[in-house]
């Protein structure tokens, strides 16, 4: 298609513009995590990391941190053990219902988060309110699993596919029984797929909000809940940039590594 | 001695194989998730005592009777639907002139640049990403700050806000597709119509859209179905604006009605089956 010179610095004009769209809120995050005042306001009139250096005083930030990092790394395992049992089943073998289960996973995700936070909350309280037991952190680990499975099978999926099936063959030709096949050939080439979906569905749990409130129990608290909670109070503004700063840096790293390990997917899985 | 007998059953049972595989995962997904589909769409018949604050097992058309007699809700889903159809359009109109400049005018080793930089924010927190439009739409927000030398006044917290900050949440999930789609797209095609004497204009209109179609309808699905599931950037910058999510989620909290909250979920999911089932009938997802 031919072009017109002014055409093109139009759609130029049109990306870079978006472009800074997507990027200008984040920067003003950051800008502000440095901004001495108290209170809100823009332009910040001079800049200083005293709210940096009071970040591990402010109470709740580091117990938060903590229980998101436990339901992180439960709903991450066993997303990984869940994922990749169906990515071979879906790879390697003809079953019944083959197409309801690739479509069955990508449902607690493609549902909207109160959806399954819902389902998962009515489910809970009919079967926990007999016992006498509450919510609490593992019924979030259950939760953040559910829709984390998709990012580890799309991952192990994508690897399994392209690897076909002739090194397992081979191997078993060598007289390698299952299980040493799995352990010196196949785990060894699914590896990386493993650590990037599993850093993937790590990130994805570290960052969920909406199934986290519907699954956890009272004084269960993790970090975007604890970042919820404080927005809305004036006087915790001021801590509630710095860990939205210190969030967008650490979130764009794994997801940076996993890319660069698997190198399968273009969105990671996400999409 | 025994491990190797196993191995030999495992090797000549591939039936058995695949069942040991899938038998967690359906024990997961089959039955505890689509389980707890099915307990809350029949806890949308249920009601709770408004004495005791129990759950009443028994039931009852009561919670869809208030939803469609109650002009209120009406006028919420109804509110909730543009909102998500403003997102879709706004996404779309923004997504297919940079799918268009990366695919098509961009040299192909900055593309994977441009891409990343599309992609790097979708993997940014959520919360953070909303959370920072709370610090542009503030009072003497940023927004507020570039417009006062014009003398006009920002759009503050509200319906806008919300808009603006689901469309701006949700881009890249219409921009992947879209380039996608246009990647695909041969460039001899163009230049042939280019050589048939086509303008621009017509060019686009002809052959890129009919091409795109499919793939803006993919992108359509997600910035639709999350426009309508969410609660958060409505609480955080939408001011008093009541969508349907939030009015679920306020159910399930602060009132503590959850079969009533169960029963407007329905609307949502009906909304995004709803939705589906339209863009199946135009035949966009066939070609994707």
């Amino acid at each position: 298609m031919y072009l017109s010179r002014r055409a093109k610095i139009l759609l130029a004009t049109l990306t870079f513009g978006t472009l800074s769209f997507i990027y200008l809120p984040l920067i003003v995050v950051a800008i502000n995590s440095f901004n001495p005042s108290r209170t809100f306001s823009w332009p910040p009139s001079s800049l200083s990391t005293v709210w940096w250096g009071r970040l591990t005083e402010s109470n709740g930030v580091l117990p938060a941190i903590t229980s998101s990092i436990k339901v992180g790394l439960g709903a991450t395992a066993i997303a990984l053990i869940l994922g990749t049992c169906i990515a071979f089943a879906v790879s390697r073998y003809s079953f019944y219902g083959k197409n309801t289960l690739s479509l069955l996973v990508i449902f607690p995700i493609a549902l909207p988060g109160i959806i399954t936070g819902i389902a998962l909350n009515t489910t809970f309280h009919t079967f926990l309110d007999p016992l006498n037991k509450q919510l609490a952190l593992w019924t979030v680990v259950v939760g953040h699993a559910t829709f984390c499975i998709v990012v580890v099978y799309n991952n192990v999926l994508a690897r399994l596919r392209r690897l076909g099936q002739s090194l397992e063959e081979a191997s078993q030709d060598l007289g390698a029984n299952i299980f040493q096949t799995f352990r010196y050939i196949t785990f060894p080439l699914i590896r990386s797929a493993l650590v990037a979906g599993g850093l993937l569905a790590f990130a994805l749990s570290f960052d969920e909000i909406v199934v986290t409130t519907f699954t956890a129990g009272p004084g269960t608290e993790t970090l975007p809940q604890w970042i919820f909670n404080n927005l809305f109070r004036p006087n915790q503004a001021p801590i509630v940039n710095v860990v939205a700063t210190m969030l967008i840096v650490l979130f764009i790293f794994p997801v940076w590594l996993s890319q660069r390990i698997s190198q399968d997917g273009s969105a990671g899985g996400r999409l | 001695m025994r491990k190797n007998r196993i191995n030999t059953w495992l090797y000549r049972h591939k039936g058995a194989r695949a069942a040991l595989l899938l038998a967690l995962p359906v024990l997961w997904l089959a039955i505890a998730y689509l389980g707890s589909l099915a307990v809350m769409l029949i806890s949308s018949l249920w009601s709770v005592d408004s004495f005791t604050g129990n759950t009443v097992h028994s039931l009852s058309f009561g919670n869809f009777h208030t939803l469609i007699t109650q002009r209120v809700y009406s006028t919420i889903a109804i509110r909730s639907i543009g909102v998500a159809v403003a997102v879709t359009l706004i996404d779309g109109l923004l997504a297919i002139p940079i799918a268009l400049f990366i695919s098509k005018v961009l040299k192909p080793r900055f593309r994977s640049v441009v891409i990343a930089l599309v992609l790097v924010p979708l993997w940014a927190s959520y919360l953070v990403k909303t959370y920072a439009w709370r610090s542009m739409f503030a009072d003497g927000g940023v927004i507020a700050w570039v417009l006062k030398p014009f003398g006009i006044h920002g759009p503050g917290f509200g319906l806008a806000a919300t808009t603006i900050t689901l469309a701006y949440l949700w881009l890249p999930y219409m921009i992947l597709p879209i380039y996608a789609g246009m990647d695909r797209l041969p460039n001899t095609l163009l230049e042939a119509s280019s050589d048939l004497g086509a303008s621009a204009g017509r060019t686009f209109r002809s052959i890129i859209l009919p091409i795109i179609y499919p793939a803006i309808i993919a992108g359509s699905i997600f910035t639709f179905s999350l426009s309508l599931g969410d609660y958060i950037v409505v609480k955080i910058v939408g001011g008093t604006t009541q969508l349907v999510a939030n009015v679920i989620a306020d159910n399930v909290g602060t009132a503590g009605n959850l079969p009533f909250a169960a029963a407007m979920a329905i609307l949502p999911i009906t909304a995004i089956l709803g939705y589906l089932f339209i863009v199946r009938r135009s035949g966009a997802l066939e070609n994707f």
